[in-house]
């Protein structure tokens, strides 16, 4: 009911954000469509806290952030590479621990991965992710696991 | 709009185009399909996401800055599920990537 209720409130927060139109002629069939979507979410019994993540936005907004930096870092290493005049790589698979418990925590994982330049989530297994990586620095760095233990710390802080 | 805004959304314009540039000439120089994806990478990562924050700069606090950070939420998420998907589907076929001191790969 709860993530029913959030669900609504960022729906309706989402089409005023879109819309730009404030009639009450257009802002009611706003307010009406978002019942109406609600209403079939509820019907399909897919509101729980994956459709819904509530408890992890503030974790998310912690977590972007630093993502977007790491992203920057290793553009620009990626960049380094590309531009240099003999290209020095060293590419190959290795395989970083995922010790994400649910789909949310491990799409996430895995997006992160390929997010950042130099390394490519390939599949996805149990337990670890087979990643290609650019050079050994980066495999190295991601073999580190600073990816992993945030998005867990993210998944865990509720 | 102030200078120095107009100054700081055109550099992100021009690091965005740079980083864009750099993304497609990694995709002709480097060897083997699996390292060009990491260049084809970097083009939606940060050569798109420096343009969009560029233009969010430029259209200041209005619906438009709204619009253009869905956007760069959704290219965040679609990208790299589309840069997983091709990197799939190519090992799942069993193509054999480049390796330093190895056969390389013809592509």
């Amino acid at each position: 009911m709860k993530h029913a209720f959030y669900l609504g409130v960022v729906l309706l927060g989402t089409w005023l954000l879109w819309s730009g139109h404030y009639t009450p002629l257009i802002i009611s069939f706003g307010v009406a469509s978002c019942a109406v979507v609600v209403w079939i979410t509820h019907r399909m019994d897919t509101i729980d806290d994956e459709s819904v993540p509530l408890e992890h936005v503030l974790a998310i907004a912690i977590y972007l952030p630093w993502l977007c930096w790491q992203v920057i870092l290793s553009s620009l290493a990626v960049a380094r590479i590309i531009l240099s005049p003999k290209i020095s790589i060293d590419p190959g698979f290795v395989n970083p621990k995922m010790s994400q418990k649910t789909d949310l925590g491990e799409v996430i994982h895995a997006n992160s991965i390929t997010l950042t330049p130099g390394t490519v989530s390939v599949e996805l297994h149990d337990h670890d992710i087979l990643t290609h990586a650019l050079t050994k620095k980066m495999a190295d760095e991601l073999m580190e696991g600073a990816i992993d233990r945030r998005v867990d710390r993210m998944e865990g802080g509720s | 709009m102030s200078a120095v805004l107009i100054i700081v959304s055109d550099i992100c314009l021009v690091v965005g185009a740079i980083f864009c540039l750099i993304g497609a000439l990694g995709m002709l120089r480097l060897p083997g399909f699996y390292t060009r994806l990491h260049a084809a990478g970097m083009i939606d990562t940060t050569g798109a996401g420096f343009l969009v924050l560029g233009f969010m700069i430029k259209a200041g606090l209005s619906l438009i800055t709204i619009k253009l950070m869905f956007l760069l939420l959704f290219l965040l998420i679609a990208s790299p599920t589309a840069t997983h998907a091709l990197a799939k589907t190519a090992y799942r076929n069993g193509h054999e990537p480049y390796r330093k001191d190895g056969p390389s790969s013809s592509s």
